[in-house]
């Protein structure tokens, strides 16, 4: 499977679907409202959370083919830089967002200095070797819960204009975050930047011919998508007002990979219609029969065999095939 | 230009290059050729930076770049093409010669304003591919060019980098009869610009072009001359040239 995709031909239809998926995220919570069933909102709010962190990985995975499998150590480190903080009672949402950047900086410059050394499979493995570190040092912290994990009692506050106690905010803090990633996704990708990362995906020795140092490159783009990725972390700790080690554990790592190449990577806005249907069929499954996840890992199957370039893949081919479009 | 001397390089036991002196004046041609196997490539790669030499000094207009990486050697106005054609596949073929543009700019730490609408890049981009009569091809990706367009393009681009020594791997190989004379008329119409080190089995092409051959067998240079010297030069034919 190419996960680079970066020769994906986009069509207007991308475009009108994008436009409208955002559209049904921002009136959602009023028909939610309307239906009265909050569960809802919670599950809308959690698609469009791990459809940031699914939106971070692509940078990295879609258009620079590092393909890692550690990403959710981010959504942890984000989600423990509320709950560490909040249990010294800390509760500044500017404490938490700015601990979350500089630690998600950090580590991923400091993994990525040794990561982005290797490539292919060896990327793959190291990346997964430096986020179970993460994992089981969480683990082994007691005086944060362990393995238990740490209830937050309050979630991040901000001055009077924003309240993250209410869920109707909450949700729409996260809108504005995803459409926010998306946007810098879309702006760097296409930027010189971009094509220096895309360059080196698709041939790091030419580039290198071509007199760039594609190592500095490829490593700032990892810290950029990581601290994207932080921040959807900060938002999932702030929304289920609790962590644990859990939310980084090297599944969660696979389950974003998953969104990304369901949805189509090296596509913008792919990762949100994978994480969508990723948590939306696995909600519908698990209510249908305990035994959903083996039938959710042959439609997994079945996706990436046949699949080519995901749901946004998907999308183009239908478009294509209309004549009127 | 360029001043190799005293190049040595073994993988394991095997001497893949002995004792290599070389020069490259300014504006000159300089063919290398010699049987498969001879050790050809890896000393390009040990040129560029992609190996490391063993032993010996690289000079590239009198500085010693021996321990430059490839993209240093790169700024510093070597440019390469390769055996097995190297082009970015996923990108269209305007993308590909606007990156060696964009590497010619300088920095590319510019993360907001998007190269479609970069005048400074396209219109370069556009002007090198129609120079090479690939304008018409500039839309597609570069994958899906024929074999012939695709050296071409690579050569495009090592030339968008303004080189001052260009060094080509075998830019004839797998073309045919006429895409072999265009690339030759090309190569010929830059020829007295960037300095070329021509590695290439086309005998015709080589003697057409270059001003000077070296002949490179197990890893040793065995004759170095004029076209005409080396013609003559008995060693070689039995060598190498008497094959055909």
């Amino acid at each position: 499977m190419d996960f680079r995709g970066i020769g994906a031909v986009k069509t207007s239809a991308n475009r009108r679907v994008m436009i409208a998926s955002i559209a049904a995220l921002i009136v959602a919570p009023l028909v939610i409202e309307w239906l009265d069933e909050p569960f809802y909102l919670d599950l809308v709010t959690r698609i469009v959370i791990l459809s940031i962190a699914a939106v971070s990985l692509n940078l990295i995975l879609g258009y620079g083919g590092m393909i890692s499998f550690g990403h959710a150590a981010y959504i942890g480190i984000g989600a423990y830089c509320v709950g560490i903080p909040a249990y010294y009672a800390e509760y500044g949402a500017f404490t938490h967002l700015s601990l979350t950047i500089l630690t998600c900086t950090a580590f991923a410059f400091v993994t990525g200095f040794v990561c982005l050394r290797t490539r292919g499979v060896y990327f793959i493995m190291i990346t997964l070797a430096f986020a179970q570190m993460v994992f089981f040092a969480m683990v082994s912290i007691e005086e944060y819960g362990g393995d238990d994990g740490l209830v937050i009692d309050l979630r991040s506050e901000f001055p009077a204009w924003l309240d993250f106690e209410s869920p109707m905010q909450l949700y729409y803090a996260c809108v504005g975050v995803l459409v926010l990633s998306l946007w810098v996704v879309h702006r760097l990708v296409n930027s010189r930047f971009g094509m220096v990362i895309r360059g080196s995906a698709g041939n790091d020795a030419r580039m290198q011919s071509l007199g760039f140092p594609t190592f500095r490159y490829r490593l700032l783009c990892y810290v950029v998508a990581g601290v994207m990725c932080g921040v959807a972390g900060w938002l999932l700790g702030n929304f289920t007002n609790f962590i644990s080690p859990e939310m980084m554990n090297w599944t969660r790592s696979g389950e974003l990979l998953f969104m990304v190449v369901l949805g189509g990577a090296g596509s913008l806005f792919g990762p949100v219609l994978g994480a969508a249907a990723f948590i939306l069929i696995e909600e519908l499954l698990s209510g249908l029969t305990v035994y959903w996840q083996l039938y959710f890992g042959l439609f997994l199957i079945a996706v990436v065999l046949f699949g080519k370039g995901g749901l946004d893949g998907l999308v183009s081919r239908l478009s294509r095939r209309d004549p009127v479009a | 230009m360029l001043e190799v001397s005293g190049l040595c390089k073994t993988f394991g036991g095997v001497v893949a290059t002995r004792e290599v002196s070389l020069t490259v004046a300014a504006g000159e041609v300089h063919a290398l050729i010699g049987p498969n196997g001879a050790g050809k490539t890896t000393l390009v790669s040990q040129l560029t930076g992609a190996l490391k030499p063993d032993r010996g000094v690289i000079r590239l207009e009198g500085r010693d770049v021996s321990r430059y990486g490839v993209d240093r050697r790169a700024r510093l106005g070597m440019a390469r093409s390769f055996q097995i054609t190297s082009v970015v596949d996923e990108l269209s073929v305007l993308q590909n010669v606007m990156l060696a543009i964009q590497a010619l700019q300088g920095h590319s730490y510019r993360f907001w304003t998007p190269v479609s609408r970069d005048a400074l890049l396209t219109e370069p981009a556009m002007r090198a591919l129609s120079r090479i009569g690939l304008d018409a091809r500039s839309g597609s990706a570069a994958a899906d060019l024929s074999h012939g367009e695709r050296r071409q393009l690579e050569v495009t681009m090592a030339m968008a980098m303004a080189p001052k020594l260009l060094l080509l791997d075998e830019p004839m190989a797998g073309m045919g009869r006429e895409e072999t004379s265009r690339m030759v008329a090309f190569l010929g119409a830059i020829k007295g610009g960037p300095g070329m080190l021509l590695v290439e089995h086309d005998m015709d092409a080589v003697f057409a072009l270059a001003d000077r051959i070296t002949v490179l067998v197990d890893g040793a240079v065995i004759a170095s001359g004029t076209p005409a010297a080396i013609r003559d030069n008995e060693e070689v034919r039995a060598a190498y040239l008497g094959d055909e």
